[in-house]
């Protein structure tokens, strides 16, 4: 048989069937389901008389509009409210398995799949939000998918679609002292752009990437569909297995053992083919700062903000323009003079425990900045916090004045009350820095989470590597 | 889903790359738990000068003079055109929803996200591929002429210009046939419920922990 793709052979263990044009049907095996995208795939259901195929696939939370603090007085915002009651009801109904808002394992859905081990190398794994990539980094085919998609899988366990071009990327070498996996994500996407992984299913490989930790390499994959990849994914190893050990939903006894022979496959071949491979030297990359309204539009924390007028290129020009007008800046100026007014530690892409004592490590035994209005830890889920807490963290954290909240997506998204107001200007480890999308008229600036620690200390941009 | 045969529609130029679904259908409108009623709030803050909430009448709020769509010759737009990388970002297919509850049918752009693509597809909304020196050429050619039509015919898998002329365009066989039909993804892979369960039982078999 020839090579195989990691990718290849994710895809076809799974195919069902095949039309004459490649549209195949493909089996899902884990099915995550959040509050905001499967209220009108629950209704779509229903209207037509179908129960979910295989109820025990499924796994719900809510996480974008639960509110991050006073959680026991509920949900003040009613449509918010109303939404998450829906999850709640439908649930209930059908019988699915959901952590609520009061359970301890409640938290991000990307971080909950994983954490509960209900994410497992060989699975296609599914969620109606485009993070789902970060899955990928068990050695798992996930991707997000839109809410006709979800009543499709939750009606037949299946999905239509086309097999996806192969790219790998491929890191060598040892990240720097203060380098992470974060900054490495974004020097990937400031390299591709945007849609350099259109079309495309991206291994991440090469010896960087196998010394990472599981937590390093989700923020990595998560990071796939900023590069316009559905899926990102990482070949299983010791890593990978060690982390999935003793998890709930992960297998036990015999079953484990013959899951682990199995899972040890799920690598690509020696002399597979990729319709595209990018290589990347580890040892050239800087901590990232964006500065734009795309997270292609990022730099090294020691350089500057670009100059539209030195791109030849017309449609990219404008669109540099365009971002400096909304993120009020000025082309030259060093991004080590930017000052900050508000400082995020959280999302499906930083909210991990690692990322936490990261952050934690750069701030003990100082206090943030006085133009810092608000620093805020937000945990990506009530084991995270926990698990945290247990460790110190917290205290660490709110001696040096930042705000210390109940997991959720909180403001990567600010679909909850976290937010910015407009013109603030806010230091995110979360993963888009879209016009509007930490509240309308916010500007932020997509870092890691000792860089936003770093920052909320100085109350500018600063380069961690050298603090 | 509605079906798409031909389309003769009067085109919106939006000159932007990489317009995210975010910019598309901001994060407040996503709290509905309904597949309708997104088309007031499709580009809400740059259509609006002030904060759209769910809920608000949009009828009494101030529009942007100076956003495409609200110019006059653009009103009643069914096509829409655009740069590369159209609908990038989450995968809310509240952008769909909201894109055709405004009343396009169709999208040309250099280039769609991937999930995004597929959401305009599962919703009777075609989206078109074109190279990046045709897509200059159209929108110069709407710039320089008010009322400017395009008439897109999904049979022949073409873009057919005023004067004359002919843009080929993509589309996978089976998509294809779902749009032109209206059909129904669900129903149509309930036809193979055997080849479903039979599948599954080999994976059961194969991979038991998966089932546990």
């Amino acid at each position: 048989m020839n090579a195989q793709t990691l990718y290849d052979k994710l895809w076809s263990s799974h195919l069902v069937r095949a039309e004459v044009d490649g549209t195949a049907l493909i089996y899902i095996d884990r099915h995550l389901v959040h509050e905001v995208t499967s209220p009108q795939a629950f209704e779509g259901l229903r209207l037509a008389g179908r129960r979910p195929w295989r109820i025990g696939s499924m796994l719900a939370v809510a996480d974008h509009n639960v509110p991050t603090k006073g959680r026991a007085g509920g949900i003040d915002d009613p449509i918010s409210r109303l939404q998450v009651d829906t999850l709640d009801s439908n649930c209930d109904e059908l019988g699915i398995e959901e952590f609520k808002m009061s359970d301890v394992r409640q938290g991000i859905v990307h971080v909950i799949g994983p954490e509960q081990g209900a994410t497992l190398p060989g699975m296609t794994v599914v969620c109606g939000d485009s993070h789902t990539s970060t899955h990928g980094a068990f050695a798992a085919l996930a991707f997000g998918i839109g809410t006709s998609e979800v009543e499709h899988v939750m009606a037949t366990q299946c999905l239509l679609m086309k097999k996806a071009r192969a790219m790998q990327i491929k890191v060598e070498g040892k990240l720097g002292r203060g380098v992470t996996a974060k900054d490495l994500v974004l020097a990937i996407i400031g390299q591709i752009g945007t849609a350099g992984g259109t079309g495309y299913a991206i291994e991440f490989a090469g010896s960087t990437i196998r010394s990472l930790s599981m937590e390093g390499r989700m923020t990595i994959c998560n990071m796939a569909i900023e590069a316009g990849a559905r899926a990102g994914m990482i070949a299983v190893d010791d890593i990978t297995i060690n982390y999935l050990k003793g998890r709930p939903f992960a297998p036990k006894g015999a079953l484990w053992e013959q899951a682990v022979q199995y899972w040890r496959t799920l690598q690509s071949d020696a002399g597979a083919q990729f319709g595209k491979i990018v290589e990347i030297d580890a040892a050239t990359i800087k901590p990232q700062v964006t500065w734009g309204t795309s997270p292609e539009m990022v730099v090294a924390v020691d350089g500057k903000v670009p100059d539209p007028q030195r791109e030849r290129d017309l449609v990219k020009r404008g669109s540099m323009e365009l971002a400096l007008k909304y993120m009020g800046l000025q082309p030259d100026t060093n991004i080590a003079d930017i000052k900050i007014d508000k400082v995020f530690i959280g999302s499906c892409t930083n909210a991990r425990i690692e990322d936490l004592r990261a952050a934690a490590h750069v701030v003990q035994g100082k206090h943030i900045a006085g133009n810092v209005k608000l620093a805020m830890v937000v945990p990506g889920s009530g084991l995270v916090k926990k698990q945290a807490e247990q460790e110190g963290l917290n205290k660490i954290f709110i001696d040096a004045g930042f705000e210390w909240r109940e997991p959720g997506c909180s403001m990567c998204l600010a679909m909850n009350d976290d937010r910015l107001a407009a013109g603030e200007r806010c230091a995110s480890t979360s993963n888009r820095n879209f016009e509007g999308r930490q509240g309308q008229g916010g500007r932020t600036h997509l870092v890691s989470p000792e860089m936003a620690a770093a920052a909320a200390i100085a109350g500018h941009f600063v380069d961690v590597s050298k603090v | 889903m509605n079906k798409f045969t031909v389309l003769d529609g009067l085109v919106a130029p939006l000159d932007r790359a990489n317009v995210d679904t975010d910019a598309i259908i901001p994060k407040q409108f996503l709290k509905s738990i309904k597949r309708t009623g997104f088309g007031p709030n499709l580009f809400d803050e740059w259509r609006y000068l002030d904060h759209g909430e769910p809920g608000r009448d949009n009828s009494r709020r101030p529009l942007n003079p100076d956003f495409v769509l609200n110019q006059p010759r653009y009103q009643g737009a069914q096509i829409l055109l655009t740069r590369e990388n159209f609908g990038c970002g989450s995968s809310r297919e509240h952008a769909p929803w909201a894109i055709d509850g405004y009343g396009f049918r169709a999208i040309i752009a250099v280039s769609f996200a991937d999930i995004f693509s597929n959401n305009c597809s599962k919703n009777g909304l075609l989206p078109i591929v074109l190279d990046a020196i045709s897509v200059e050429g159209l929108f110069q050619a709407v710039l320089a002429n008010p009322g400017y039509h395009l008439k897109i015919d999904l049979m022949q898998q073409q873009v057919l210009t005023p004067d004359g002329k002919v843009f080929k365009f993509e589309v996978d066989a089976f998509r294809k046939n779902c749009l032109l039909n209206g059909l129904d993804d669900i129903g149509l892979t309930l036809q193979h419920v055997n080849e479903i369960k039979v599948f599954e039982q080999a994976r059961k078999a194969q991979q038991p922990w998966l089932f546990t």
